[in-house]
């Protein structure tokens, strides 16, 4: 039986009462998903004026530069890519019931394994395709594996995997930054030299000779990967047995073992694979746009994902949809010269959307009195 | 109802304790009371009566500040209350003690009893509270060692614990929600024997229960609910077994189910020597060795958390044994994963319907298809046509209410989950049936229906193991019991052997006198 949670107990004015639902629809979702985003724009405006900026000027300048040309949609789609894959990853250790809150280091590791595969495997002349193909494959093991260690973890010797994945940030960090000042350093600086060119993942600028229309256009083939990523698990989820066992361990693992799920193996393929996917945004990303390996290879993605993947509610359609709103703002606050504006507002969603959600599970109304007697039929 | 009710109110030297009126609370889609009106006299004891969902537990819940109620009066004492929480209740001197306990595991009794005690200020005085609950505890022949810990207790101390902690807030009147449900025979004699000490201390008493045996010896008056409505308050001595359950179900029931007779056939079933531990690493079974026929059911009588839970999870692989041999079908399965034990053949209803044998976000389709969905055809991918297919015969055969085969299983009610539990496990090709509490909760309607299916499964040749703290419930279906205390197997006998007394010893550890053995 599910009773109602009264906010205010006062008697005579009316009570605001919520209502467990008892499921959600999917317009309500979007519903409350576009109010929140208006919520969170409405509170960012606020500070943002408070700063002494113009709101409205600067949503609109940031609005023009993410979405108003091709090669502002462009950088977007590139923006996108990353948070697509690593939103895709932690959104499936997610629907497990497992926090993977390293999927950043997990994104370094796979750039790292990749760099690996494009500076010291491949030649310069080495056939393209399988050379993207061994980086791809560098990418994903080397995601895999940082996503396995925290499952390993959990399931061995249930080693809270909130911790161990975000401290495994750290450590791929710093293991970068090893590489990247010290034996595949360039010079000194933080960075690797620039991979030969047969180690760089297509992008459409490339073909500007054919297409002209495609001139500077940054966009690069890793968008396909996160597509194709986003499409696989979709059928993962919806339409295979390994999926089912995974929406029953999220649900119940109790169930799940009942079931004959055996869950220590779930557990570890899952966060591999999580892993792997961040890896992959990792590989994506050296390949695919800065063609070389740094010390900052990724803005904090990682993060990002998380919020990305909450927001999407674990979906995967809403998954690319919100990574291409959040690319957006990240070109548009590049533009305005202003670093702290898209971590404030993706701050401020956060915040937003996690108080929100009792909007997704509860119905919300005004009950009057409740010691109005009913009327009474004899 | 065509006379009108009688009442404990119109009695001579009647002093009133409750007065409800008019009581009506409802829920979304339900009333759970409908114009309620109760009275309770000082110095009574007082037993509601009903099915589950007759509203028995809602009542009581507003009684003791939990919930409001959407129309109607109380009185306590004579004077008109308005309880907005529990403890506005326990002020009012009404205090309830909840099928469930809560209390603190790893505090002592003495804390338990302060926990959450406002009128004991900042500082709390040790040597006071002992005396406090050693007083208490010698008034009404409740007994307790101040000192033990909650996690050494048994059931029954637990119990203890609860009514002495309402005693020490100055509860006068007491409400027990089916305090029975969790004792042993012999616990329950010693709880009717303190409820009536309490009584003749001037203290009054409300108990909840579906039990008849014990309303009819107990109580001074019954209140009988039926769908949120009161059908009838009687005195015991003005009415009889039938005519109660008549009130309570709305038809007459037959009470004594013939048991088919059936040949067992070879064993299904075996266990040798059996040791597991507790998730504390602490002995939950002790040398289990036991054997289930096929057309047999035997049954596991015990007092609640003496292992049953550990037994049934040993022998179906989601709970290690550290010692024995465990054989389905003669084929060694010691160590078995679970899902080589589903797939030899054994099913199991587990005791735990939301947390173990249900996924409650999942739909009743996929939940149906729990233990199938792995070996049906298709490769790595699952057959969400197929899944619905054989959920709708299901859902119809097992007669399980639900708005839609799509629904999240959460939405269904206790009786309706139990039904998908055997509607799932009762289908397909199994040759043992692990069953663990399977009436629990269920309404009189629906444990005769889980009665007969069990029955008729037994007659196809099923060897089941049942496993039941409902002793009624294993002497109505078992042909052979067999009790379990600490761990331990205490004894096994025939039906035809078996008499309440000796089972209720062996259910407090004793053993059999030799010659039974």
């Amino acid at each position: 039986m599910t009773d109602s949670i009264a906010l205010r107990s006062a008697r005579r004015w009316p009570r605001l009462v919520l209502e467990p639902r008892a499921r959600v629809p999917w317009h309500v979702h979007g519903l409350v998903l576009v109010l929140l985003l208006g919520v969170a724009l409405f509170l960012g405006g606020v500070v943002l004026w408070a700063g002494g900026g113009n709101p409205v000027h600067i949503f609109r300048s940031m609005f023009i530069t993410a979405f108003g040309g091709k090669w502002g949609l462009s950088d977007t789609l590139v923006k996108a890519t990353p948070l697509i894959l690593t939103g895709l990853g932690v959104a499936l250790a997610f629907r497990m019931g497992m926090w993977n809150i390293g999927a950043e280091g997990q994104l370094y590791l796979g750039a790292l394994f990749a760099t690996g595969i494009a500076l010291h495997v491949a030649s310069p002349s080495a056939n393209r395709s399988l050379t993207l193909l061994l980086m791809l494959l560098a990418g994903c093991l080397g995601g895999a594996l940082w996503g396995f260690i925290p499952g390993f973890l959990k399931a061995r010797f249930e080693v809270n995997e909130i911790i161990s994945s975000l401290m495994l940030n750290y450590v791929a960090l710093a293991l970068v930054n090893f590489f990247v000042y010290g034996p595949w350093s360039e010079r000194g600086f933080g960075l690797t030299p620039m991979f030969p060119r047969n180690a760089w993942l297509p992008s459409l600028s490339e073909y500007a000779e054919a297409m002209p229309w495609a001139r500077g256009m940054t966009v690069h083939a890793g968008l396909i990967l996160a597509l194709v990523a986003a499409a696989v698990l979709y059928l993962l989820w919806r339409w295979t047995k390994f999926g089912f066992e995974m929406t029953l361990v999220g649900d119940n693992p109790e169930a799940a073992r009942y079931a004959g799920v055996n869950l220590r193996r779930t557990i570890v393929l899952v966060m591999a694979l999580s892993g792997m996917l961040a890896g992959l945004a990792g590989m994506s990303e050296v390949s695919g746009v800065v063609h070389r390996l740094l010390d900052h290879v990724s803005p904090g993605y990682g993060f990002t994902a998380i919020i990305v993947a909450w927001l999407a509610r674990l979906h995967p359609l809403g998954i690319i949809l919100v990574s291409f709103l959040f690319g957006g703002m990240i070109v548009g606050a590049d533009e305005i010269q202003s670093a702290g504006v898209s971590a404030l507002l993706q701050g401020i969603i956060l915040f937003v959307m996690v108080s929100g959600d009792l909007l997704l599970r509860y119905r919300l109304y005004l009950r009057f009195s409740p010691r109005t007697a009913l009327s009474v039929d004899t | 109802m065509t006379a009108p009710p009688a009442s404990p109110a119109a009695q001579p030297n009647y002093l009133p304790m409750v007065e409800m009126r008019g009581v009506t609370k409802r829920f979304p889609g339900v009333i759970a009371n409908d114009r309620v009106d109760l009275d309770v006299g000082q110095g009574s004891i007082h037993a509601l009566l009903g099915e589950n969902g007759a509203g028995k537990s809602t009542l009581m819940h507003i009684l003791s500040g939990l919930y409001r109620p959407d129309a109607g009066q109380i009185r306590v004492e004579g004077r008109e209350v308005a309880f907005s929480s529990p403890l506005d209740a326990i002020q009012t001197s009404i205090g309830m003690v909840h099928q469930h306990f809560m209390l603190v595991e790893t505090q002592t009794v003495a804390e338990n009893v302060v926990l959450g005690d406002r009128a004991q200020g900042f500082h709390v005085s040790r040597a006071n509270i002992r005396d406090q609950v050693l007083m208490l505890g010698a008034e009404s022949g409740l007994e307790l060692d101040p000192d033990a810990y909650i996690w050494q207790l048994s059931v029954g101390e637990r119990q203890r614990v609860e009514i002495v902690k309402m005693l020490h807030r100055g509860a006068r009147l007491l409400i027990l929600d089916e305090p029975t449900s969790v004792l042993t025979p012999q616990e329950s004699t010693q709880l009717f024997t303190q409820m009536r000490q309490m009584t003749d201390q001037g203290r009054t008493l409300i108990f909840i229960s579906h039990k008849l045996e014990e309303v009819m010896a107990l109580a001074d008056w019954i209140t009988v609910l039926r769908g949120g409505r009161v059908q009838a308050h009687v005195r015991p001595r003005d009415t009889d077994r039938d005519e109660l359950v008549r009130m309570m179900v709305g038809r007459p029931v037959m009470f004594d189910m013939k048991r088919p007779e059936v040949e067992p056939g070879a064993v299904r079933l075996a266990l040798r020597g059996v040791c597991a531990s507790s998730e504390q690493g602490e002995d939950a079974l002790h040398e289990i060795s036991l054997e289930v026929r096929a057309g047999e059911i035997l049954g596991i009588a015990g007092v609640a958390g003496n292992g049953q839970r550990e037994l049934a999870e040993t022998i179906t692989g989601l709970r290690s044994a550290t010692r024995g041999e465990i054989r389905v079908n003669d084929q060694d399965m010691t160590g078995a994963s679970s899902r080589q034990i589903i797939d030899a053949g054994v099913a199991y209803i587990p005791q735990d319907r939301q947390h173990t044998g249900t996924a409650p976000n999942v739909s009743l389709e996929d939940n149906l298809a729990l233990k199938t969905y792995r070996t049906a055809r298709g490769g790595y991918f699952i057959n969400p046509a197929h899944h619905a297919r054989v959920a709708a015969a299901l859902l119809d055969e097992y007669a399980v209410v639900a708005s839609s085969s799509k629904s999240p299983a959460r939405l269904l009610s206790g009786g309706n989950l139990q039904k998908l539990i055997l509607a799932r496990e009762l289908s397909g090709q199994h040759q043992v049936l692990v069953a663990e509490s399977p009436t629990r909760g269920l309404d009189i309607g629906a444990i005769e229906s889980v009665h007969e299916i069990l029955l008729g499964q037994k007659s196809q040749g099923l060897a089941i193991l049942l496993i039941s703290e409902d002793l009624q419930e294993i002497l109505t279906l078992s042909d052979r019991i067999a009790v379990i205390y600490e761990g331990g197997i205490m004894g096994i006998v025939d039906r035809e052997d078996a008499d309440v007394n000796g089972i209720g010893l062996m259910m407090a550890g004793a053993r059999p006198a030799p010659e039974s053995a």
